[in-house]
């Protein structure tokens, strides 16, 4: 493969990647989606998930925490909310906020307002994503 | 005139504040360059999205979205107000507080303020508060943001404010900011319409032009909250750093006329022991 996709991933605070790639698989709302070199321009919306980089037969995982994805031109470009590589999870941080959101769901229950219970969600789940990514990261040690 | 216990006392105390500004200072300074640094990172975030909302104007040829609109109609607004926690930072706080009191005039405002010395502002002028966040302005987070973002859409979307103002500090040199006002929502298209995207007609929107927007503009709303909390905590540790170094150099310059006073008032206590001693032993002569 002669042409390589160019990924640039953009988080609030750095640019988290910025390199050349094969492929790039993410999972969007309506599903994985693959990305390769020459892609036709495409701007859609991220889900909370894994990002696959695939390279020289290499493949890397962080996590990407929502966000959206871009393809032009000039390769792909993903904006995310947060993105972390597999070592940098924090597991014990990871788990203590996964039971504070199971808490936090069990105790309120319906009572609260909705975008509440809808943020107490996205933390459950984004604690779970990152348990299992370190999980993933260690079978395969 | 002052006696020289006095003045030794007067010196002691100068000397103390100042040692107390001075390391203000150089702590002001070693978090502005980690605070600087952390503002040029969130610039490409910023451009990015902006880049996503100007490219689908581009395509589907303006924005027509409830989210856009070229004025803003209605008289209930929601002020968000960016201040500091700490004081002793010059004018930062006061120069903040009142761009957003003139911005309120005139009109019915809930207020989220960042910071205490905001909250105190405007709670000695009795407005309504609709959130209150202290503590964060010197360690935030982009969540911390997002549910600012959140909460006045929120407030948006169930038609209880009619727009959403944000007031922060622009930062323009490490000795220079400015107070700023701006609408975050409805956003102004014409921010987006002018700007040239690069977009292509043949780009696919998934699932949809409409569902990517509605995803795009909340996080663009989070991601300019979050660069104004950025940009204003730069600000403030700048001007802190600024003040700090006028009251360091104050307070050298007291100590410089408080020393010369001292050695006067000493000279003039020794001249005048020996015009005592030389009186006296004149007399027994």
């Amino acid at each position: 493969m002669a042409n390589k996709l160019h990924l640039k991933v953009v988080t609030p605070s750095h640019v988290f990647f910025d390199g050349d790639c094969d492929m790039v698989i993410m999972k969007t709302i309506d599903g994985d989606t693959g990305v390769l070199y020459g892609h036709q321009p495409l701007t859609t919306v991220l889900d909370l998930g894994y990002l696959r980089i695939i390279n020289d037969g290499d493949e890397t995982m962080p996590t990407l925490l929502g966000g959206f994805a871009k393809v032009n031109e000039q390769g792909l470009t993903i904006i995310s909310d947060a993105a972390e590589w597999a070592d940098e999870i924090d597991v014990e941080r990871a788990v203590e906020s996964m039971h504070r959101a199971e808490n936090r769901i069990e105790t309120h229950g319906k009572n609260i307002a909705h975008y509440d219970e809808e943020r107490a969600e996205a933390a459950l789940h984004r604690a779970m994503l990152r348990i299992d990514l370190s999980k993933i990261k260690k079978k395969n040690k | 005139m002052a006696s020289m216990r006095d003045i030794k006392r007067r010196i002691k105390s100068v000397n103390s504040t100042r040692q107390i500004t001075k390391a203000m200072n150089l702590v002001a300074s070693s978090k502005l360059a980690k605070a600087k640094k952390r503002m040029e990172g969130t610039k490409p975030f910023a451009e990015e999205t902006k880049k996503v909302i100007a490219e689908i104007a581009e395509a589907a040829g303006g924005l027509k979205h409830p989210m856009f609109s070229h004025e803003c109609k209605g008289n209930k607004a929601l002020v968000i107000v960016i201040t500091g926690d700490k004081g002793l930072c010059g004018g930062y706080n006061s120069a903040v507080c009142k761009e957003a009191l003139e911005l309120c005039e005139g009109k019915e405002t809930k207020l989220i303020t960042v910071g205490s010395k905001g909250r105190d502002f405007f709670k000695r002028r009795e407005f309504e508060f609709d959130t209150v966040l202290t503590g964060i302005s010197e360690r935030f987070e982009y969540s911390d943001a997002s549910n600012i973002g959140q909460r006045a859409l929120h407030l948006f979307k169930e038609g209880e404010v009619d727009g959403v103002y944000l007031v922060y500090t622009r930062f323009i040199s490490t000795l220079s900011s400015q107070p700023k006002a701006i609408r975050l929502l409805p956003a102004d298209p014409s921010e987006f319409e002018n700007s040239k995207g690069g977009g292509s007609a043949l780009t696919l929107y998934e699932p949809s032009e409409e569902e990517v927007l509605d995803y795009v503009v909340p996080h663009y709303i989070n991601t300019v909250i979050y660069g104004a909390l950025v940009e204003s905590s730069v600000c403030e540790l700048g001007a802190r750093m600024t003040a700090m170094d006028a009251a360091t150099d104050n307070a050298e310059e007291m100590l410089e006329s408080l020393s010369l006073m001292y050695n006067r008032v000493r000279q003039s206590a020794i001249t005048n022991e020996i015009t005592e001693i030389v009186s006296g032993s004149n007399a027994l002569n």
